[in-house]
């Protein structure tokens, strides 16, 4: 079972997890009590740090999910970067993804909701993947392709290429 | 194919440390990282990084200093600084030592992974390069050998019947008759040719300091050991381990040589734990060894090791029928280095050179007169008087003015040369860093 745990997060959470259901193929429940953002807040930063999310969600997720995904709206950092978009441990349980940066309005533009779920999905995607053992892949099609700008997030597709679903298969079925 | 990427992270801030471990553990990069400069020089010693990112203010010894110490280790390391602040002073300072860029916290994710790219493709080229040159060099010591008298064709027939076997070569002859030449050709005939060809310089070798060049030493096996290091046996594994100057090495490290020869094993200075080795050991000297033995100067026991299988190499007062042959090949090589296009020597020249009654020199002081003359001779022919320097007596150029930078690259030759190839050593003699001697020997093609 994959969980999802909402901080703050003003999308709608009950769409990305029917989109996760189906592409996963299993359990995944939002639970009901999210967290409370105030102690991952940096004040000097005014940012969120996704180190701290991670080792909070690894410390006291609930024992049933093999995999734990928080979904914020905040804006994520570690602490040599400007941003992240989410960050997860490789091979992990624990995984967190934010909105803000896949948001049009924070880069000036007019919002596109469609275009919103289509990115969030497709990074939910990405740091589940890493928590199933995945890396950074060089198929341009494929959703564990690095995106360091959210275009790049645009032009790969939404699922694993043919040789990370291989590859993430046997943990995939752990999650059945 | 592609390599994996192996990177090492040293800051002191463990939040730093750890989410750049998540980072490029994500990117499918091996990661280590660590705390303090000792760490990152323990990590450095027990195994190999492409990629150094390096916190430039750390409590202990400064980045600066750190970056410093891992390129001692692995003088083709790509480090990368980081500073907290835009700090543009130490940033260019770690630049100027060799860093290949600094990035300052934090930094877009874009920029970060694109520097990362670009650095692992620069390290790839390096390697590349660097397996490459090997390679050239390999090919083209083989071809090096320039002669055709019979007792070159003996030499030929000697270094065909041991190169593939694993039997211990010692190579005797004067300076300049090309030993390391030798060397270097059987090693790169033999099966070892893939492994490296280490070589020692005996020459330079102090008793004090034989031990730990030739084992190594632990970290703290001394004051000044700070850091784990590999020695020349060590580092000579599955290779070839050349000792040259063998008639040049103390009575302590006669010892020591004749202990790892017999049992191929050792321990690092410092350290217990036992180590093997499979090398195969080429010596040369210009001394006679025999003698050397007689007079009580050098160990019986050493010398009948070192001398199962001997290679004599003839004077080139003995040899002088090579003489038109080998000053063909010099005209060629130094024509194409210096890009003048001359097609020979005029047959006055050639005369004069297959004349001249000795050369205490051998082949290394032809090669010299001949290259001085491709740069003050004018081309297509060298005539003899481009080699006027090497009748006058009291030895060749002390009355012709070489261009400046002719005698800068004779004189980083000669510091190469007296160093036995050790660039650390050779920038001592000069009174340079380590890069400027890079620098040159990148600029000049020089041969180490
Ligand atoms: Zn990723
Ligand atoms: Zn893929």
């Amino acid at each position: 079972m994959i969980l999802l745990v909402p901080i703050d997060f003003p999308g709608d959470i009950d769409y990305l997890r029917d989109r996760l259901r189906k592409g996963f193929r299993t359990r995944v429940e939002v639970s009901l009590n999210g967290l409370d953002p105030k102690p991952f807040f940096n004040p000097d930063r005014r940012q969120y740090s996704s180190a701290s999310i991670i080792e909070r969600l690894e410390r006291d997720a609930e024992g049933a999910a093999s995999k734990v995904l928080a979904v914020t709206g905040l804006d994520l950092y570690i602490p040599i970067l400007t941003f992240v978009f989410g960050e997860a441990r490789l091979n992990g349980r624990c995984a967190v993804v934010s909105s803000y940066r896949l948001d049009n309005r924070s880069y000036g533009l007019p919002s596109n909701p469609s275009l919103l779920d289509k990115r969030l999905f497709k990074e939910s995607v990405h740091e589940l993947g890493h928590t199933l053992g995945l890396v950074h892949c060089n198929d341009q099609e494929c959703v564990m392709k690095s995106s360091t700008y959210v275009e790049e997030i645009d032009f790969k597709g939404s699922w694993f290429c043919r040789r990370c679903g291989d590859c993430c298969a046997p943990a995939l079925a752990g999650l059945k | 194919m592609t390599q994996r990427v192996s990177m090492l992270i040293v800051d002191d801030e463990p939040s730093v440390r750890d989410s750049l471990l998540q980072w490029f553990l994500q990117e499918g990069f091996r990661v280590e990282t660590a705390a303090e400069a000792m760490e990152a020089l323990e990590k450095m010693g027990n195994s190999n990084f492409d990629i150094v990112l390096l916190d430039i203010k750390m409590p202990g010894m400064d980045g600066i200093e750190l970056q410093g110490r891992l390129k001692e280790i692995d003088s083709q390391l790509v480090v990368i600084i980081m500073t907290a602040y835009a700090s543009v002073d130490t940033a260019i300072q770690a630049l100027k030592q060799g860093a290949y860029d600094y990035i300052t916290k934090p930094v877009d994710p874009d920029d970060l992974s694109r520097l990362i790219r670009n650095a692992s493709e620069q390290r790839r080229l390096l390697r590349e390069n660097l397996s490459l040159k090997e390679e050239i060099r390999s090919l083209v010591s083989t071809e090096q050998i320039v002669g055709k008298s019979p007792r070159m064709l003996e030499v030929f027939d000697a270094i065909r019947t041991v190169a593939q076997t694993d039997v211990t070569v010692m190579i005797q002859g004067a300076s300049g008759t090309g030993k390391k030449l030798v060397a270097r050709t059987i090693h790169s005939n033999s099966k070892r040719k893939y492994f490296p060809l280490i070589t020692l310089n005996c020459g330079a070798l102090t008793d004090a300091l034989a031990e730990s060049e030739l084992f190594g030493h632990e970290q703290g096996a001394f004051a000044g050991a700070r850091y784990r290091r590999k020695g020349k046996v060590e580092l000579a594994d599955r290779g070839t381990l050349f000792l040259d100057e063998i008639g040049n090495i103390g009575p302590k490290a006669q010892m020591d040589l004749l202990r790892v020869l017999e049992t191929r094993r050792f321990t690092r200075l410092g350290g217990n734990a036992v180590v093997e080795a499979d090398f195969r050991i080429i010596s040369a000297t210009a001394k006679d060894l025999e003698e050397a033995v007689k007079e009580g100067g050098f160990s019986e026991d050493l010398y009948y090791r070192l001398n199962v299988f001997n290679i004599r190499l003839p004077s080139l007062t003995q040899r002088a029928s090579d003489i038109p042959p080998l000053v063909d090949h010099f005209v060629e090589k130094f024509s194409v280095a210096m890009n003048k296009p001359f097609t020979g020597v005029s047959s006055g020249a050639m005369e004069l050179l297959t004349q001249k009654a000795s050369w205490p020199g051998n082949v290394r002081e032809l090669q010299n007169a001949v290259e001085r003359a491709v740069v003050v001779g004018r081309p297509p022919i060298i005539t003899a008087s481009d080699f006027a320097g090497l009748v006058a007596p009291g030895g060749p150029s002390a009355d012709v003015v070489l261009p400046l930078a002719e005698m800068e690259k004779r004189h980083i030759q000669l510091a190469l040369d007296k160093s036995g190839g050790n660039v650390s050593l050779a920038a001592r003699l000069l009174g340079v860093d380590k890069a400027t001697v890079y620098d040159k020997i990148g600029k000049y093609g020089l041969v180490y």
